[in-house]
């Protein structure tokens, strides 16, 4: 077997300096890092444990209303948290549609920010893949890509980012905070994932060694806390990833929209705010053009990088069913099936307080 | 640890008159959550290597150069098996094993004829040492363009489709037939390859000791399999010994002997201990067989009245470029409706791809899934309803012969799936269904079929002093639920309670149990089990008439009747005795019957014989998304007698939810370019999970069969697959009018309509 040695510190500082050394990575539950090591995609020299790091696995509500939520807190506990639930639905109904029950259960909200794409090249080591291998090409560009991007792509680089949680979290304004030997710092969420350029095997903002020790929401994304919903379309009910999502938060006042708030998941290689499409919608009286306007608005700069075109038209599409559905208010619980089309198909509920 | 070795896990079974009939518990079901039922994978001798496959990355070509001196290298590797060190074989690999042997790859040449074909194979102490050297070897080739699609393939005649069904058939004047046609119908259909994917991997733990080989594997067919094992390695076949007590699952995979196994076997050979080799889910992509890609036309030809006057249907079948299974999906259109002229016909296309073999419903999951579709679509072209459209087609007799049904409930199938459904309130015009969310609702059918053969078997049975017995049979359990309901059928036939009855199964040194695959395990295990016990009881009845002290003397012409362990006197039951006071008289401390199967060949010439059934499906469509959800399936069929309803109902769940998976989501995407696929593994390669199934029923439409064996029983493993695939795909077309001819059904196919 490949041989590393793997390093479990107990504080942060003590981590961030043993990832100083090159060839280091952090482990969290490593649901998504594990198989890559296992098919030879990515091969640490050096892994250092952070699950047993003190103090990353708490919800912490600040006096000005924002919430810290610690690296280390598993993506169900926070799901499943009925203040943050309440304050935050569509986060929470991202966060249950994603991976399964026991992947749930592991993950963590760090490692989620951190999980790499799903482009069937980039997984498969014999094929090309400048994300993987910088400078070996894309075999993604004339292979089979009908799930890959169709905004911000390059010739270097097709693939999507995968993550559900991060689509409503980058609506939301939510800041990373990272730590390493030179101190700590934020990141805006928007700011952390980048776009391929011509150097797609660098996907985010983080420096080397640099470890994220938790999320910040502003208080700000409370007032959408009645119109929010998270809206997914897939290829099975669960345990797939979209094929695109939306992520609609509306704040109403007097049937007019005060501020919106719209990104899609699945078309881009991070997650995709519309802010010139939640622009067009602020003053305006809510109604199904305005959504769909916002849709096309949202899409403007979209064109197919494969034999994905359909994703374009299903983006705009489902920009508008997402800002229907938050106009029509956040449910009072969490649809038994979160983020579906359906989710009105089962009387039944998860049992999650979802309530404004 | 087994059922045969753990009778006390065993439920009490409340007997309401008879074993056979009742809808028992899977007797292994607790071993099997409590993960105490032991799978191939789960043994380690002592002193066990394992071996791991080196799978080719290319499709067409020869390897170039592999690195060994770095593999070797590797702490803990014991060996690398090449083509330059193997040891040799005492059976051509590149010939076929009779009687289902397909040509296998076991590293006989440095050629590479597809994706994840074994170019080497690494032996070590460990797991992760022998995937290390694995990686070490880090191959070169030389690559060869591949074949990979339609454009490219060498297209040819084949000799046969299937396992050696006809590739071609015409009944009556096909032009005649299209000659009369007011209106004919013209379609094309696409079926996408799909893999096996049984949750438990191929596996062998392989132990020589000198010339005597024992083998752990998942085996669908054992003595079949010990018979070819012992001609590949050159050893008298009672040498050989499978041990297979489950399967997790098998759906056709595990039925045909394949390299990897045969390259774990060689493996332990080679090194001179016992080995164990599991192949990973991506490994499983290639050289154990998978359902093979079809493109389907149907032509159909009506008159006024709806009745076919014509049906023509189609296939090219993709298969590999050095061995033939092409699929035998045009033979679908061979058994099903009424035409006075039916041409089915086959061709074969060469890819550079592991060659295909039988997947669960092999041919008819395929051919159904375009037939019933192709049936729905000359429904509306006559303006007929669809299930009104199939009555006017009923085949009473097999259309291309003539011959009777041996029994064909068909249509009390129709009646019971349309009436539990509600299809009498189906609007013929399609999109003018709505939910009260706004979804759109589509109700879809579809015919249901698949063949009842049985097989040649063997059984044994022992009755013991104490009046209890053992049976024995080399039987196959993959998840049915085989140690179930044969033990029931020997416990009928013994006039025994299940929990008198010891049942040992699961192991070739049995007498052999035959193949678990046609849906014909129950039919011809079972048989030969039922026929052992009334052996038995015929030799005990015999002892108890002839002897004075019996309370059963004389009995002879009148007869005796056994049940709970006694035999009775049939016109006066106050006198019978038990077996065990009958035994002990005659001082005999065993009674060992045998029994057979094989299907009558006057009956098999006379009747033509089939499972059937009816499927409805519900789809809701999200009206601008276009995501589809199967909310409702009903499936009524008939299947002659049926053993154990809770186990047949799950074959027909089963069944149908594979049909889901078919319709909606399975593919295996290859890479045209290089052949490899690019959704090897469970995430990616869809099929359905818990949330994807809706509302489910299966109707079990009694039939009694005098024809098919004489326990009157069919076959019900495969046939749920059939009919629902349709179902769906026409349910999707009546919530929205867009008619999609290839599988899985897409967003985006329905989308670039809408």
């Amino acid at each position: 077997m490949n041989r590393f040695d793997y390093i479990k510190p107990a504080s942060v500082s003590e981590a961030v300096t043993e990832a100083a050394r090159p060839g280091s990575a952090y482990l969290a539950a490593g649901t998504n890092m594990l198989d890559l090591m296992k098919v030879g995609v990515v091969g640490p020299e050096r892994i250092i444990d952070v699950t047993g790091l003190p103090g990353l696995a708490d919800i912490e509500w600040l006096t000005d209303g924002s919430v810290r939520i610690g690296a280390l807190v598993r993506n169900s506990d926070l799901a499943y948290d009925t203040r943050f639930a309440e304050t935050f639905p569509m986060v929470a109904e991202a966060l249950l549609s994603g991976a399964s029950a026991q992947l749930r259960n592991a993950a963590t909200v760090g490692g989620n920010l951190m999980q790499r794409t799903r482009c069937a090249y980039f997984l498969d080591p014999a094929s090309a893949c400048n994300k993987r291998e910088p400078g070996s090409g894309c075999d993604a560009r004339e292979g089979e890509n009908r799930l890959h991007a169709v905004i911000g792509f390059t010739e270097h680089c097709i693939a999507v980012h995968p993550s559900d949680f991060c689509v409503p979290l980058v609506a939301l304004g939510a800041e990373v905070e990272v730590e390493s030997l030179d101190g700590k710092r934020t990141i805006p969420l928007a700011e952390f994932h980048l776009l391929p350029g011509d150097t797609p095997h660098v996907e985010t903002a983080l420096r080397p060694g640099e470890l994220i020790t938790g999320l910040k929401l502003p208080a700000q994304a409370a007032a959408f806390s009645g119109h929010a919903r998270y809206l997914k379309l897939r290829e099975r009910t669960s345990y797939a990833f979209a094929v695109v999502s939306a992520a609609a938060a509306l704040d109403m006042a007097d049937g007019r929209i005060r501020q919106a708030r719209i990104a899609l998941g699945g078309v881009a290689a991070k997650p995709w705010r519309a802010e010139e499409a939640e622009a067009s919608l602020v003053g305006a009286e809510a109604s199904p053009s305005v959504f769909a306007r916002a849709g096309e608005i949202a899409l403007a700069g979209a064109h197919p990088s494969g034999s994905n075109a359909f994703k374009i038209e299903l983006a705009r599409r489902i920009v508008a069913r997402a800002l229907a559905l938050a106009l029509e208010g956040t449910p009072e619980a969490m649809p038994a099936l979160p983020a579906s089309p359906f989710s009105t198909l089962s009387g039944e509920t998860s049992g999650v307080a979802h309530v404004a | 640890m087994s059922p045969d070795t753990q009778s006390t896990t065993i439920p009490r079974h409340v007997r309401h008159g008879s074993n056979a009939g009742q809808p028992v518990s899977r007797r292994d079901g607790v071993l099997k959550v409590t993960g105490a039922a032991t799978y191939a994978a789960d043994n380690h001798p002592e002193g066990m290597l394992h071996a791991v496959i080196v799978p080719s990355t290319i499709a067409r070509g020869r390897v170039r150069s592999l690195d060994v001196s770095a593999a070797k290298a590797h702490p803990g590797i014991v060996e690398v098996i090449t083509p330059e060190n193997r040891i040799p074989l005492h059976f051509d690999p590149n010939d076929k094993m009779p009687p289902f042997g397909f040509r296998v790859e076991v590293l006989q040449d440095d050629s590479v004829r597809y994706v994840n074909q074994p170019i080497a194979v690494v032996v070590a102490e460990t797991l992760e040492a022998a995937t290390e050297g694995a990686r070490l070897l880090a191959p070169r080739y030389e690559e060869e363009l591949p074949r990979t699609d339609l454009d490219n393939g060498e297209r040819y005649d084949a000799e046969a489709v299937g396992v050696g069904a006809p590739a071609v058939t015409t009944a009556g004047d096909i032009d005649a037939g299209f000659a009369a046609a007011t209106r004919v119908t013209e379609a094309e259909y696409y079926t996408p390859p799909q893999y096996h994917n049984a949750m438990e991997p191929h596996a062998v733990v392989a132990e020589w000791n000198g010339d005597h080989l024992t083998l752990d594997m998942p085996n669908q067919a054992l003595r079949m399999s010990a018979a070819s094992y012992a001609q590949y390695f050159g050893i008298p076949v009672e040498n050989v010994l499978i041990r297979s007590p489950f399967l997790g699952g098998g759906f056709g995979s595990k039925a045909i002997l394949n390299g990897p196994q045969i390259l774990g076997i060689l493996a332990a050979r080679q090194v001179g201990r016992p080995v164990k080799l599991v192949l990973t889910r991506a490994q499983m992509y290639g050289p154990v067989g998978h359902r093979g890609r079809t493109w389907q036309k149907l032509r159909l030809g009506t008159d006024a009245e709806g009745k076919l006057t014509a049906l023509h249907h189609t296939s090219i079948g993709a298969t590999s470029s050095f061995d033939d299974f092409v699929e035998p999906a045009a033979n679908t259109s061979l058994m099903l409706y009424a035409s006075p002229a039916i041409r089915a016909d086959h061709k074969g296309l060469r890819l550079d791809i592991g060659t295909p073999g039988p997947m669960r419903a092999p041919g008819e999951a395929s051919g159904s899934a375009a037939l019933e579709v192709a049936i729905d679509e000359a429904a509306q072209a006559c303006g007929m309803d669809p299930l009104a459209f199939r009555l006017a087609n009923y085949a009473e007799t097999e259309p291309t012969s003539g011959r009777p049904y041996s029994s064909k409930a068909l249509r009390e199938c129709y009646e019971q799936g349309a009436a539990s459904f509600g299809w009498s309130n189906r609007p013929l015009e399609p999109g003018t269904m709505r939910d009260e969310n706004g979804f759109l609702v589509g109700w879809g059918m579809g015919t249901a079929v698949f063949p009842c053969p049985q097989f040649p078997a063997e059984a044994r049975a022992t009755l013991r002093a104490d009046g209890t017995a053992l049976v024995e049979t080399g039987g196959v359990d993959m998840g049915q639920g085989a140690w179930t309901a044969l033990a029931q059928l020997a416990a009928e036939a013994l006039g025994l309670d299940l929990d008198q009855v010891e049942f040992h199964s699961g192991r070739s040194d049995l007498p052999d149990g035959g193949v678990a695959g046609g849906s014909g395990h129950t039919a011809s295990a079972g048989q030969a089990l039922s026929n052992a016990g009334s052996d038995v009881i015929a030799q005990l009845s015999e002892i108890a008439v002839n002897d004075p002290d019996s309370p059963l003397f004389g009995a002879g012409n009148i007869g005796v009747v056994a049940g709970e362990g006694r035999l009775y006197r049939r016109d006066d039951e106050t006198r019978s005795e038990t077996y065990a006071e009958i035994l002990a008289r005659a001082g005999r401390a065993e009674l060992v019957g045998s029994g057979k199967s094989g299907r009558d060949p006057a009956s098999a010439d006379r009747f033509a014989m089939n499972s059937h059934g009816a499927v409805f499906a519900e789809v809701k469509v999200d009206p601008a998304l276009m995501q589809v959800k199967v909310t409702r399936l009903v499936g009524a069929f008939a299947a002659g007698r049926v053993i154990n309803p809770k186990l047949v109902r799950s074959q027909y769940y089963g069944g149908m939810i594979w049909g889901i998976s078919f319709a909606l989501q399975e593919e295996a995407l290859a890479d045209r370019r290089t052949g490899r696929i690019m959704n090897a593994d469970l995430a990616e390669y869809h099929v359905p999970v818990n949330a994807d199934v809706p509302e489910m029923e299966a109707i079990l439409v009694p039939e009694v069969d005098p024809h098919v064996s004489p326990l009157g029983i069919k076959g019900v493993g495969e046939i749920g697959v059939t009919g629902t695939v349709g179902a769906i795909a026409n349910a999707v077309w009546h919530a929205t009018g867009i008619r999609v001819r290839k599988y899985p059904i897409r967003l985006e196919d329905l989308l670039a309509r809408r």
